[in-house]
């Protein structure tokens, strides 16, 4: 394992040498919220805070281009039209800089979604391959988080090639991956193995400052029982509003949508798009009958808590949660709805 | 399939147009690419994703079986929009086909044993592909019955075939309406009458027998009443499920009923298996 020092004003000028090779992100105030955008030389010290919104959008944009499609007619056969399909999947050299472990576990829980299947999103692989991950270990929990809960922690090395903890006087890099172990060996960065042990009692301290773990160890049996517990999801979801602001922050949600933008025959053809969607619109699963499985926001709301707590425990080989206890669903709801809550009582009543 | 890339249609060509009912098309389509389309293998149940650019995609069960490849056959009920925009299809038009996908019918496990195809409406579909598959090699089974219904003469797809199969010595065809209709005299195939109560009325022995039904899910849900009371055990039952899917491939997370996702998963399961999963249809 490779441990590098840097010193706090040398963390700029090594991000503007990184910026050389990579698309650089990292979190970046704007207004009220803090939001990875591309980092480039000559901007500030990205904000060492967790994001508002989770990062997952550098693997899994909000919008992309899946396919470009474009009809075109054979000039001396005017009913003759010949049909070109483009599927642009490519992704540059990428660092991700400054997550959160419950962000870098969050791309492990869409690692299952996305790649774990019988079939695998190649757009979505493509930049996974591409993308190095440099998490800022967690110093400062919110009353919101609660990795501890779902088997992470505020310095969980889980889906990070690097892990950086802030210590006295710069931060102690650590190599997690082979990718990351390559970086700091590659970057000149003096040794930081002397500071190791510091940056583990800081991490330990910031581990007992998350909200006292509870046991979710009998979530998905106990939200099985629950399925027909109709009166339960009913009192949960009462405030609801069905916004999705919960999904849209959310590091592990992984559906999307998909639409057709534009004229096949037009001069410049059109795209197939696909676009984050959200299980808690009454739309999401309404089909063209006019049928909806999941009309009522109280079955909406089952399907989501059961998808992290209990579906994902079935398909992930290693039972994993799709939750990563990063706390920007409660924190982000409107209405303050709390999914802990929500998956507390369903064990506890 | 575009084995790199799951979402990236293959380019294909309307070869044939027919009109099944009022509401009812059926397609048939090659791939544009010769060796390809040669080399098209799927298994009886699977379904294929058609695309108009512009539009959008809509899933449909491949409805011709493996056996004979000349086309590709999907029969597409006009409902929505895609469905509606399929409609307006001329011959030689382009389309974009995903396809094979979802699981089949494990028709290798019903070897030596009778097998009782119910369709309703436009539920016929799939168990055409799984039926001719069978008849190809019926060697391999017992006997193979058919109870095809719809709601009048007119609504009846696959009225060349029926035919034939009102003829095929290998096959027990019985085909009812709803309501007494002009033109349709009741006889040993041709009967008037729901579904479950046509069924009661041939009354399958459920001994070595697997019944595989698909349809609208109001005769699925009195069908299976019906076979429950002639004592059919659930793992001698198949059906097929339909849900809103997008991405068919199992990444978009819209079709999951609990832990598992009709478009991978599915279409076709056995009544045990949907015991299993939660009451969410
Ligand atoms: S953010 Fe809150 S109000 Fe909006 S859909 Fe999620 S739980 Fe409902
Ligand atoms: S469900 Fe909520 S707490 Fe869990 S990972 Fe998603 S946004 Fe974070
Ligand atoms: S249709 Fe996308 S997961 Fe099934």
């Amino acid at each position: 394992m490779t441990i590098c020092f840097l010193a706090t004003e040398g963390l700029v000028p090594w991000l503007a040498k990184l910026a050389q090779n990579y698309r650089v992100f990292a979190p970046r105030r704007e207004g009220k919220a803090i939001i990875f955008r591309p980092w480039k030389e000559g901007d500030k010290a990205p904000v060492p805070l967790k994001a508002t919104v989770a990062p997952k959008g550098v693997m899994f944009p909000a919008c992309e281009t899946l396919v470009s499609y474009k009809t075109t007619k054979d000039p001396q056969q005017l009913d003759k039209v010949s049909l070109t399909l483009k599927a642009p999947v490519k992704a540059e050299p990428t660092v991700l800089f400054g997550c959160r472990s419950c962000d870098a576990r969050g791309f492990v829980a869409l690692d299952k979604a996305y790649l774990g299947g019988k079939f695998k999103d190649p757009y979505y692989e493509a930049r996974r391959n591409a993308t190095l991950i440099i998490t800022h270990t967690c110093d400062n929990p919110t009353p919101t988080c609660f990795c501890t809960w779902v088997n992470g922690g505020p310095a969980s090395p889980e889906g990070s090639d690097v892990l950086m903890t802030a210590v006295q006087g710069g931060y102690v890099l650590e190599g997690i991956s082979q990718k990351g172990n390559d970086l700091l060996a590659g970057s000149g960065l003096p040794d930081g193995s002397d500071k190791l042990n510091e940056a583990r009692a800081l991490r330990t301290e910031a581990a007992k400052r998350v909200t006292p773990r509870k046991d979710l160890s009998k979530a998905a049996e106990r939200l099985k029982a629950r399925f027909t517990d109709m009166d339960f999801w009913i009192a949960q979801t009462a405030k609801c509003l069905s916004c999705g602001a919960c999904t849209f922050m959310c590091p592990t949600c992984q559906c999307f949508n998909i639409t057709d933008e534009g004229d096949p025959a037009s001069e410049q053809g059109g795209q197939r798009l696909r676009s984050w969607d959200y299980c808690m619109s009454p739309m999401f699963t309404r089909e063209a009958s006019g049928h909806n499985p999941r009309m009522v926001k109280a079955a909406r709301m089952r399907n989501r808590v059961s998808h992290k707590y209990w579906y994902s425990t079935e398909y992930s080989p290693d039972g994993r949660f799709s939750c990563t206890g990063c706390g920007r669903c409660i924190a982000q709801c409107p209405v303050s709805l709390d999914i802990r809550e929500i998956v507390v009582k369903a064990i506890e009543e | 399939m575009n084995e790199l890339n799951p979402l990236l249609p293959e380019v294909a060509t309307v070869v044939e147009i027919v009109q099944e009912t009022h509401n009812i098309k059926t397609f048939r389509v090659k791939l544009d690419d010769e060796e390809r389309m040669k080399a098209f293998h799927f298994e009886p149940g699977q379904v294929g994703q058609l695309s108009l650019f512009g539009v959008g995609e809509s899933t449909f069960v491949i409805n011709s079986p493996p056996t004979r490849m000349d086309y590709l056959q999907f029969s597409v009920m006009k409902a929505g929009e895609v469905t509606s925009a399929l409609h307006k299809l001329n011959v030689g038009d382009k389309i974009g086909v995903r396809a094979p996908l979802g699981n089949f019918f494990p028709y290798a496990k019903w070897k030596g044993k009778d097998i009782f195809f119910i369709g309703g409406g436009i539920g016929m579909a799939p168990i055409r592909t799984i039926m001719l598959y069978l008849l190809d090699n019926k060697k391999d089974y017992g006997t193979i019955s058919l109870l095809y219904g719809a709601k009048t003469p007119e609504d009846l797809s696959y009225k060349d075939d029926i035919k034939e199969w009102l003829a095929d010595p290998n096959l027990n065809a019985v085909l009812t309406i709803d309501n007494p209709a002009e033109g349709w005299t009741v006889d040993d195939t041709h009967k008037v009458g729901l579904i479950p109560n046509v069924l009661k009325e041939l009354a399958p022995r459920p001994d070595n027998c697997i019944a595989v039904l698909c349809g609208p899910p109001i005769m699925i849900k009195f069908t299976l009443m019906a076979l429950k009371d002639m004592n059919f055990p659930d793992e001698q039952i198949f059906t097929t499920l339909e849900k809103r899917m997008k991405c068919g491939v199992g990444l978009c997370g819209r079709c999951n009923i609990g832990g598992k996702l009709v478009c991978v998963d599915g279409p076709v399961f056995s009544y045990d298996q949907l015991r299993e999963l939660p009451p969410e249809l």
